[in-house]
């Protein structure tokens, strides 16, 4: 958000807040711990919103269960938003002081009635007031979304539109008030703090405009960084398509399986001129591979960090003897590296650590035993003094602002790509499992990921001694 | 700029076992008690968890209340004096020892034989156990009637254990009632309810609604009603088994905390591995993120990692 | 909340007798039809969660409909209050009148405690067995005075209650065929020194007019004459002590609730009346319930309550029935609402039913039953005024210590301070029964003796002689003939290591066994123990083995280690347990042990 790709807040301050908003995320079921913190707030009298499609079980638990029609996430929004700016509720010495494009955007939200809300979502105006109003006036609120938000052809949009609520009201930067997204798998949020995004050096900076940056890694690694953007794996599968890509290393991930279309992914990854897959299960991809890397599993055969949806950067600890030839990542891409030419220079994890916090400046604090001491630290963490930091952003609140400030940005209801029809709104979330948006929900050990984790065991539902 | 909130605490001075003592205001005296390394014995307490100072172990004399008071809960205040071990004390802890282990299995409760040596409980002073109940029979029992026998056997909790899914056992025979699973499962936590107590008196005991098996039940297996168990009546499944064959040995086992591999929420795990197997997963009850709780992923679904053939 | 209901569906009559209580389902979420902004919209968080406390006057509707409370009742009660499942059956499973198994929709609970055990309820129930008729043992039902008692429950669309005291095997076979005979007015054998009893008897309990006639309303008036602060100046005056057993000062209670600065405050009246040998609420709620219901106004109009529960024991339909004719009416007058006589004060009642359980007599149990938790006591402190109903600052008192506040108001303090004992102001209600010529609810000043008011009630019968006298209940003391001179107030009663408890002078006589008496004490402990705290819920336990081996003649290791085991297992549980059942479940028992011989040891024989 506004910078770094990261949530504001502390799962802690979900306890000390007064209103939450739950949007396109069943956390009760997809992630159980985190709901017990919101539980903690609704048990200390926070309110809860709950915006789904489906009456999740996180919904039931919800003060207000909003079943919006399935991508009308951006229609809610600024319906939300422009009943707040009608209604006066806006904090408009906090949008005057550390914000920009208020008034486009205020312009932009005024076809959003009540009743147009109401006809593009479903919710009954009221409804929508209601929450509108209740969002606007809590002392504090967050708003936290999952692949319910994310998981669209508009996802970026819908993002916006939930930042622009919270800048409306002033809902972030504050202890309380945040927004954050929950990460969907284990150190999502680490891969990204890692560089492991086609757009960014480790610790978000950016690879093309940050030219210091980028001559800051050059000198630490004796080579010329491309200074352009990589391509994601949309772009990759499209540059497979265009025969510009012919050669892959995957690790730990399967496309063969958890591409939306799975069959064009199979044809693309068979098609490459050369596959190289490390995983711990012999995946669907690896079996397409031409040299499989048998890897240990990085949380209980090795040593390293990651990170959490609270920007947490944690210890994960070597408990077990890999199994046979199975080796570490970080030994195996070191090696990789040695053989191909480059010796890296490091051989432990604590080792390319150390590199890391030498050029990522929001790690720079982080050592081993800090990290051991202190049960995981919040980046940033500047020096090794920081405490880290348990929320973003407070210098919005800063007076006069520091830094640069928030902006707005006017964004749009956009029809899904699937048409709805009358009768399919029921079915909706189903195609969303099949189609480009995976169900946000439901997910147990028996269906985590693609399954291979899960599937050598029986679920512990299946009853019986 | 706005920051972390601090919550003021005053200091508070007060007398124990004839030592001034500083504590903070909200603390309870077990807090002040054991800042001075002075045991006293707890069952039903726990950290994470709201006090229910049901077990009564832990109670200590304070100068001006008629009766002990359970140092658990009640919170320290200016001027208190409190007795950690005076006879008053020590009697009653040896008779709720003696109370529970003539009625309740203590053979993996930790300390328990130990405190019961000190204490100088005499359990056998009841009586040789009653036979044990029959599946199902103390989970029937209605408020209010009894059966209240000769007198000549003690009364005990002793029933078959349930053992209805893959995940955990359940050996009532152990448990001493302490409600710290109910809490786990229930508000404190986890917030599923799936088991609270049911009946009354002696016949009060942790049941689903109409002692449904687990699988019908609201449980999601998450375990954190095991792991705040102090006795061993809630067991995985992994450490049951072992323990039966008689290969259960914490000395050869060791604890690693790492990150759970599922979702990004990032819990801490701590990983019992025996023999290179992991035979059970806890949590850090002081970890800012899980509390000591783990959801069905991260509790049980290691199993990927064990399944060797597969890999 | 997210509940996993097991999805059964109720039988019409089951639900129709949760939708009694509750309303028809608004949501197709909670059982309604499925409108289509069932799928829009659902709001089920603190508010929904907030209708916990229907949950047992929900369950009392299953089973006062079926006769018991089904699996699939209970999952429609949860689906309705948004209840877990396993929480629910908890409660349900807590109290003795609830059924949780299919059994007949007609059920005789007979009393066999221990005033009725003086009165031949222990052969009365050999004669029950005997003619084939199907009944449940009962914990004392109030009704000593009129000892042997039994209470009729017919479950049905029109169900029925029936009291049976004095009973008989014919009317309870009567009863159960659905001849009951009408219930019978309490009688009154004290022609004179009524205070808290004047009206009863003379003034028609079903009338408010009648009550009005009686001098009813005139204390309310004189309250909103002295306003708020000064009521609780004279009730401080009458130094009024709580009659609950705990002889808390009634003006310092509500002075704390007054001046308490969290709102809502909550008056909850205490009427769940179950210590063994009790009868006076019943009495007073049967015969004058509006008394109740004005002296609760003048509470709640002091302490800043709006609102006032009473929560009475299940077990007395016909103080029920009263108490709900008299709130009714109270309210269409204006006695109750939102502007009561016209001066602006809010105050109003809801009444609750226990469901067959004793520790819901303890105030904080009382708390957790009526918000639809289990009746456990709550750990003190926080206490009531601070944290007590839904954890908000509530008086808590008895039946009978809000009764005195009308003689209060209309005397002042210190004209009541001048009835009683220095210390035990004002006159007290004692529960005269067992072995006594006129069993019944006497009145009399604290500071009478103990042989005075055995005088009062005709002494023992012709030709008997008194043995013991148990002084306050189940939870109360023993005492010999040798105790007669021990004046009753609450300051000679705790020097002579005696208490006054709720009243309960029960009377035996040479005709009656000390060691069964004492079993069956030792038994209804164990019975109505809630099972929290290990000293009383093993304690209890153990006594009663104990007993029971030195009864049968076979102790262990001999009488004397015995009766030293039963002092250590005393006082561990009066030291020990959480609340005052357990401090006192072995007060009797152990009085009767050492001051009256019960078990002579080896050497004294």
């Amino acid at each position: 958000m506004f910078g770094a790709g990261g949530g504001t807040s502390s799962y802690q301050e979900i306890e000390e807040t007064d209103l939450i908003v739950l949007w396109g995320s069943n956390a009760r079921e997809t992630h159980p711990i985190f709901f017990h913190h919101v539980l903690k707030g609704v048990h200390a009298g926070a309110r809860l919103v709950v915006v789904d499609p489906r009456r999740t079980s996180s919904a039931q638990w919800a003060d207000n269960w909003l079943g919006i029609d399935v991508g009308t996430d951006v229609g809610l929004a600024n319906t939300i938003a422009r009943e707040i700016i009608h209604a006066g509720l806006h904090n408009r010495e906090f949008i005057d002081r550390a914000t920009t494009g208020f008034e486009e955007f205020a312009a932009n939200v005024e076809q959003y009635t009540l009743e147009e809300g109401e006809k593009i979502t479903g919710i009954p105006a009221e409804i929508i007031r209601d929450v509108a109003h209740a969002y606007a006036r809590a002392d504090r609120a967050q708003i936290c979304w999952t692949l319910g938000i994310t998981e669209h052809h508009n996802a970026v949009d819908n993002v916006l539109a939930l930042i622009n609520l919270a800048l409306l009201c002033g809902h972030v930067g504050r202890w309380g008030s945040g927004l954050n997204p929950l990460r969907g798998q284990n150190n999502v949020q680490g891969g990204g703090d890692m560089g492991a995004i086609p757009n960014r050096l480790p610790g978000f900076q950016d690879l093309e405009k940050d030219h210091e940056a980028r001559t800051k890694f050059e000198r630490a690694w004796g080579v010329e960084i491309q200074p352009r953007y990589g391509w994601h794996l949309t772009q990759m599968f499209e540059a497979m398509e265009r025969g510009d890509l012919t050669a892959l290393y995957v690790i730990g991930e399967n496309p063969a399986q958890s591409e939306a279309d799975t069959t064009r992914a199979w044809e693309l990854l068979e098609g490459l001129g050369h596959l190289v897959v490390q995983d711990i299960f012999l995946t669907a991809t690896a079996e397409l591979a031409h040299v499989v890397l048998p890897a240990s599993a990085s949380w209980c055969e090795a040593e390293g960090t990651v990170t959490n949806s609270e920007r947490r950067v944690q210890r994960v600890r070597k408990a077990l003897e890999p199994p046979g030839q199975a080796h570490d990542d970080i030994e195996i891409i070191a090696e990789l590296g040695t053989r191909l030419g480059y010796p890296m220079g490091w051989s432990t994890s604590e080792d390319a650590w150390t590199e890391l916090r030498s050029l990522s400046p929001m790690h720079a604090g982080m050592t081993y035993p800090r990290l051991e001491e202190l049960g995981g630290i919040q980046w940033p963490c500047v020096d090794e003094q920081d405490p880290g930091s348990p929320f973003l952003h407070g210098r919005l609140w800063a007076d006069p602002l520091e830094g640069p400030p928030a902006p707005f940005h006017a964004v749009d209801q956009a029809p899904p790509v699937d048409e709805l029809t009358e009768d399919s709104r029921a079915t909706a979330t189903r195609r969303r499992c099949a189609g480009r948006r995976r169900s946000t929900s439901r997910r147990r050990t028996a269906s985590a990921s693609t399954s291979s984790r899960a599937s050598g065991f029986r679920s512990p539902r299946a009853a019986g001694p | 700029m706005s920051a972390v909130p601090v919550t003021l605490r005053r200091v508070v001075e007060l007398e124990i076992d004839g030592q001034t003592v500083r504590a903070m205001e909200g603390q309870t005296i077990l807090q002040a008690v054991r800042a001075l390394d002075v045991e006293i014995p707890t069952l039903c307490w726990g950290e994470t968890l709201t006090p229910v100072n049901a077990c009564r172990v832990c109670m200590v004399e304070v100068e001006g209340s008629r009766v002990l008071v359970p140092s658990c809960a009640r919170k320290v205040e200016p001027g208190m004096v409190v007795r950690t071990n005076g006879d008053r004390v020590r009697h009653s802890r040896k008779m709720v020892l003696e109370f529970l282990a003539s009625s309740v299995d203590l053979s993996t409760t930790p300390n328990a034989a130990r405190w019961i040596e000190e204490y100088g409980a005499e359990p056998d002073r009841y009586g040789p156990a009653a036979p044990p109940a029959a599946a199902g029979e103390r989970d029937r029992a209605h408020a209010g009637h009894h059966h209240p026998g000769d007198g000549q056997t003690a009364a005990t909790v002793a029933q078959p254990v349930k053992i209805d899914n893959e995940s955990y056992v359940r050996d009532y025979s152990k448990c001493i009632l302490c409600y710290k699973c109910v809490e786990g499962c229930g508000e404190d936590w986890q917030n599923t309810f799936a088991i609270a107590v049911a009946g009354r008196g002696f016949d009060a005991r942790i049941a689903t609604e109409f002692d449904a098996p687990l699988p019908d039940s609201a449980c999601v297996y998450c375990g954190n009603c095991i792991a705040v168990c102090p006795t061993g009546a809630l067991m995985f499944k992994s450490e049951y088994d072992l323990r039966h064959a008689g290969q259960w040995d914490e000395e050869r086992q060791t604890q690693t905390d790492t990150i759970c591999p599922y979702c990004g929420v990032g819990c801490e795990l701590t990983l019992h591995v025996q023999d290179n197997e992991i035979v059970k997963v806890t949590s850090p009850l002081d970890h800012s993120v899980t509390h000591g709780n783990l959801c069905v992923k991260g509790r049980f679904g290691f199993q990927f990692v064990q399944n060797r053939e597969k890999r | 909340m997210d509940l996993r209901l097991h999805d059964t569906e109720p039988t019409s009559v089951e639900r129709a007798a949760v939708d009694g209580v509750l309303g028809p389902p608004a949501t197709a979420w909670e059982g309604a039809e499925r409108s289509p902004l069932d799928g829009r919209v659902a709001s089920t968080g603190h508010a929904a969660r907030a209708q916990r406390h229907l949950l047992l006057p929900t369950l009392h509707a299953v089973q006062d409909r079926v006769g018991w409370i089904s699996p699939a009742a209970l999952d429609y009660v949860c689906k309705r209050l948004l209840i877990p499942p396993a929480e629910a059956y908890g409660v349900a499973s807590f109290y003795s009148l609830f059924a949780l198994e299919p059994r007949p929709a007609t059920v005789a609970h007979v009393c066999t405690d221990i005033a009725c055990m003086t009165r031949g309820a222990t052969d009365f129930c050999k004669r029950l067995q005997d003619a084939g008729v199907d009944w449940l043992e009962s914990p004392c039902l109030g009704m000593c005075e009129r000892a042997p008692a039994a209470l009729v429950i017919e479950a049905g669309e029109e169900p029925r209650e029936a009291v049976l005291a004095p009973a008989s095997v014919d009317s309870v076979v009567a009863a159960m065929d659905g001849d009951a005979p009408e219930p019978e007015a309490p009688e009154i054998r004290q022609a004179t020194g009524l205070r808290l009893l004047r009206r009863v008897g003379l003034a028609d309990p079903t009338s408010l007019d009648s009550y009005r006639a009686h001098g009813g309303y005139s204390a309310l008036r004189a309250a909103f004459e002295l306003g708020p602060a000064g009521v609780i100046r004279e009730v401080t005056d009458s130094k009024l002590l709580g009659r609950g057993g705990a002889a808390f000062p009634t003006g310092r209670k509500w002075d704390a609730v007054a001046r308490h600065p969290v709102r809502p405050h909550y008056l909850v009246c205490n009427a769940d009346e179950s210590e063994p040998g009790t009868f006076k609420d019943r009495i007073v709620i049967e015969s004058d319930p509006f008394a109740l219901v004005e002296a609760m106004t003048i509470a709640g109009y002091a302490t800043g309550c709006e609102h006032g529960y009473v929560y009475l024991r299940g077990e007395y339909p016909l103080a029920w029935k009263r108490l709900q004719q008299a709130v009714t009416q109270a309210r269409a007058r204006g006695l109750l609402g939102d502007d009561i006589l016209g001066q602006g004060v809010r105050f109003d009642i809801e009444l609750r039913k226990g469901a067959g359980a004793y520790i819901c007599g303890e105030e904080t149990a009382l708390f957790n039953s009526i918000e639809g938790f289990r009746g456990e006591p709550r750990n003190k402190p926080p206490f009531p005024v601070d944290e007590g109903l839904h954890g908000k600052p509530t008086v808590v008192n008895n039946v009978e210590s809000l009764l005195n506040v009308l003689d209060i108001v209309l005397e002042g303090g210190a004209a009541f301070a001048q009835i009683g004992t220095e210390e035990s102001t004002g006159t007290r209600l004692f529960c005269l029964c067992g072995c006594v010529q006129r069993p019944g609810l006497y009145e009399a000043p604290f500071g009478i003796t103990l042989g005075e008011l055995l005088d009062l009630a005709g002494g023992v019968l012709q030709g008997r002689e008194l043995r013991s006298i148990l002084l306050g209940g189940a939870a109360g003391v023993f005492v010999g003939p040798d105790k007669l001179d021990l004046e009753l107030s609450f300051e000679a009663t705790r020097a002579a290591g005696a208490t006054l408890g709720s009243g309960v002078v029960m009377v035996f006589d040479d005709t009656v066994e000390l060691a069964p008496i004492l079993l069956r004490i030792a038994a209804f402990f164990r019975d109505e123990s809630c099972g929290q705290c290990v000293p009383c819920r093993v304690g209890t336990v153990r006594q009663q083995e104990a007993l029971l081996r030195l009864a049968n003649g076979k102790p262990r290791g001999g009488v004397k280690t015995e009766l030293a085991l039963l002092g250590e297992i005393t006082t561990a549980m009066r030291d020990a347990s959480i609340c005052g059942l357990g401090q006192t479940a072995a007060n009797a028992i152990d009085s009767a042990l050492h001051g009256l011989n019960a078990f002579p040891t080896e050497e004294a024989m």
